[in-house]
């Protein structure tokens, strides 16, 4: 590869240029176990990806195979089970271009094997089959066969009918014995009273030489009601698989210091009170403790949403969560297991959850009010056509004939054909489903409370005003900045280079951590840091650096978190839709009030704890109002679970993507409107597709009633209205 | 009407036989990866079938 068909870091590399095949080297088939793990794979899209990627592992020593999987976003490498195999592959496929993160393989393991999924494919394919037989021979009965012919090709029918109806809806046999025994009518007690009673009825008119035999109807109902729950799974799956990729991205060691001084990576369960953890500069601090050794500043804006960092030294207390700016620092671990920070927030979490009222979904609903309705009307039929014909078996036949048309065959499609393509599209805009049910909470939304750091913002300061520093501080300041890690440092450094300034070095460059930078020009002294370390005597109420020259007075810089450049079309958007925004942070008054002030909002709290962020949204609620909640902080996470529904960009924390209902990738805020648009198409197309299936029904039920049903025009009906539904819900795939 | 007694069976064992292939196909991982092996067919590297998912045996795949 030459350097000119290197890839860019953004773009796909493997669009750009294909690596050549190379000769792979031959190795001897060395005695070492091999071991299958995964790596994810967020940004391949297309078919020079896949080559790309596996031509990259394929290449790599100890690696046996390689195979990419385009729907997961996920690469399987079968390779030799060695430390260190698969962050050495990891950096292979990054300097390639190939965005990877390793994936935890034992978080993964539940949702890798789609066992349930092939289970009900495979019946759909036995109901496929039998359906399409049976009504080969059902279209002879119907174009006019009689006498001893009819015979045949029912009997025929019924020795493939009953055997692929044992297997194929033994899903619905199953789900309407357990909701018997627990004395509750779901959807599947009327759906399987019908297929049994088509069925009976059936074999009966057979052995009696009847005309007519509803096993063509009884397959095609399991047939279409298998794969609306195929396609339900299929949502439920990917919203689950998704869940479980966000929890195995997340790898949770620390850094053990042990008695002979050496670092030692342990996972975070492993850590005993009085563990010394040392964590490095842009690292987070993994338990609750004192520093025993160094300072640093720490930036505490996932844990309370406050910008402003802290100076911390020996003796100071940190939390677990919060961030290490500036320095190396060494923590005694304290608090462990339920008495960290961490643990209160989860404890809030789940009490959130548990005080939020379930939410009953479209299809419950609908599939209660049905089953009632359906079995009712079926008693009703049988009962008025026995009693005043005396016929019973003419009153059977047509009970089975309502209990088959009314059969909720468009309606088992209706909901989840709409989900699942409402979650491809979700999923293709960049955003992760991971409740089903959320889905439609989030259509009903009519508030949305926004988390300020880390969600409106980007929580990277920028400077403000470098236009009022005097001639030369900001090249100063840049020059005393250059190469340190400190967010202020590199948000002096970026303002300088949009200024375009000539940076001239400073000799004798020294970060002292948790204070400031110091350097040396010609005789004069700099000195870039904290206000009391630079000898400033006014500190200012925002986040702030504080630059000396020699010994003329301290000049200060200012900074603020960069707001989003989406945020205030995001807010824009979501008023006009006639949402009532707010804004709930737990950071100072100031940054909160100019923030609310910059995308217009007008209604905002500041200071707010985790536990007063759960309280005012369930006064909000009380009000009457259905809210969504934003947030990507520890502090958010509780607030989350206790919103109606709630969305968390996928850099939030832990706790926080993990009691959201969706997860938006790439960290595009203005998502959350596309997701609620997409929401409020979706419920729409949901209740169409309930309106069409009612409508049949009322057109289809006197007739069945009055006894002019006949498998023929069973048939036609229940596939029509079928057709429609899923068509309708497709629907949702394209238009916008 | 005799030749029913060849048509239906004839009919009965396509439709089986379509049947055991779908089984199979469902049985070697061909339904894993959707939009992947709609995208491999543009690449011309040959790639004969899907990767199985059970962890390799030792002697399945020796290195290369």
């Amino acid at each position: 590869m030459t350097d000119a068909a290197l890839p860019t870091p953004q773009g796909c590399a493997a669009c750009a240029a294909v690596p050549e095949p190379r000769g792979l080297p031959a190795r001897t088939a060395a005695e070492v176990s091999l071991r299958r793990f995964e790596i994810s794979l967020p940004e391949i899209h297309c078919a020079a990806c896949i080559t790309g990627v596996e031509h990259v592992l394929a290449g790599e020593p100890g690696v046996a195979g390689a195979r990419v999987n385009l729907t997961l976003k996920r690469v399987a490498v079968t390779a030799e089970d060695r430390p260190g195999t698969e962050a050495r592959l990891i950096d292979a496929l990054e300097s390639r271009g190939y965005a990877a993160r390793p994936l935890d393989s034992a978080a993964l393991e539940a949702t890798r094997i789609d066992a349930t999924g092939r289970d009900l494919l495979a019946r759909i394919g036995v109901a496929g089959f039998a359906t399409m037989n049976v009504m080969l021979l059902s279209i002879a009965v119907w174009s006019g066969a009689e006498g001893s012919t009819r015979d045949l090709m029912h009997w025929v029918s019924a020795a493939i009918a009953l055997p692929a109806i044992a297997f194929a809806a033994q899903p619905f046999f199953r789900n309407a014995i357990a909701a018997l025994s627990a004395r509750r009518l779901d959807m599947d007690v009327p759906i399987s009273t019908a297929i049994l009673l088509a069925l009976g009825v059936s074999v009966w008119e057979t052995m009696h030489s009847g005309a007519h035999a509803f096993f063509d109807a009884a397959l095609m109902l399991t047939f279409f009601l298998l794969v609306g729950r195929y396609l339900a799974h299929l949502t439920r799956a990917s919203a689950r698989s998704a869940a479980a990729e966000l929890a195995a991205l997340e790898v949770r060691l620390a850094q053990r210091i042990g008695a002979d001084g050496s670092l030692e990576a342990v996972p975070l369960d492993a850590l005993r009170p009085g563990d010394l953890v040392a964590v490095a500069p842009g690292g987070r601090v993994p338990v609750d403790g004192t520093i025993v050794e160094g300072s640093s500043e720490i930036d505490p804006s996932m844990l309370t949403g406050e910008t402003m960092p802290a100076a911390v030294g020996p003796g100071a207390a940190v939390s677990a969560g919060m961030m290490n700016l500036s320095g190396p620092i060494r923590v005694r671990a304290e608090a462990l297991g339920d008495d960290t920070l961490l643990k209160q927030i989860a404890r809030l979490v789940e009490t959130a959850e548990r005080s939020r009222s379930r939410y009953a979904s479209l299809a419950d609903r609908a599939s209660q009010f049905y089953s009632h309705t359906v079995n009712l009307l079926a008693v009703a039929a049988l009962l008025g056509w026995g009693l005043a014909t005396q016929d019973w078996r003419l009153a059977i036949n047509i009970a089975a004939a309502v209990l088959i048309i009314t059969c909720p065959c468009a309606l088992g499609l209706a909901v989840p054909a709409v989900l699942t393509a409402a979650s491809g599209r979700l999923f293709r805009q960049g955003i992760l489903l991971k409740d089903g049910d959320a889905f439609e909470r989030l259509a009903r939304v009519n508030a949305v409370v926004f988390d300020k750091t880390g969600t409106l913002t980007t929580g990277r300061p920028v400077l403000t005003n470098a236009a009022e520093l005097p001639d030369g501080a900001l090249a100063a300041a840049a020059a005393l900045a250059a190469g340190s890690t400190h967010p202020l440092a590199q948000a002096i450094s970026r303002a300088a280079a949009e200024a375009g300034l000539r940076i001239a070095p400073v000799a004798d460059l020294r970060e002292h951590p948790g204070l400031g930078s110091e350097g040396r020009r010609g005789e004069t002294r700099l000195r870039l840091g904290r206000a009391e370390w630079v000898g400033a005597a006014t500190p200012v109420d925002r986040t702030a650096a504080w630059l000396r020259i020699g010994d003329a007075a301290p000049v200060c810089l200012t900074f603020e978190d960069e707001l989003r450049p989406e945020a205030a079309e995001t807010i824009r958007r979501l008023r006009a839709r006639g949402l009532s925004v707010s804004l709930l942070s737990g950071d100072a008054e100031g940054p909160v009030r100019a923030m609310a002030g910059a995308v217009g909002i007008d209604q905002w709290v500041a200071r707010a704890t985790p536990a007063e962020k759960v309280a005012h949204l369930q006064s909000m609620q009380a009000a009457g109002l259905r809210v969504l909640m934003v947030g990507d902080g520890l502090n958010d996470a509780a607030a989350l679970a206790a919103a109606n529904v709630s969305i968390s960009p996928s850099s939030a924390v832990d706790a926080s993507r993990s009691a959201a209902d969706l997860i938006v990738l790439g960290d595009r805020i203005d998502r959350v409107v596309d997701a609620l648009v997409l929401a409020v198409v979706a419920r729409l197309r949901i209740l169409e597709n309930f309106v069409l299936a009612f409508l049949y029904n009322v057109v289809t039920v006197p007739i069945a009633f009055a006894g002019f049903v006949t498998p023929l025009i069973a048939a036609i009906s229940m596939s029509a209205s079928s057709i429609v539904v899923a068509l309708n819900a497709m629907r949702l795939g394209r238009t916008p | 009407m005799n030749i029913l007694a060849v048509l239906i069976p004839v009919s009965l064992l396509l439709g089986a036989a379509g049947l055991l292939a779908f089984f199979w196909s469902l049985r070697h991982n061909q339904f894993e990866d959707l939009k992947g092996h709609a995208t491999r067919i543009l690449s011309d590297r040959y790639d004969d079938e899907p990767a199985e998912d059970a962890p390799p045996r030792k002697d399945d795949a020796p290195l290369r």
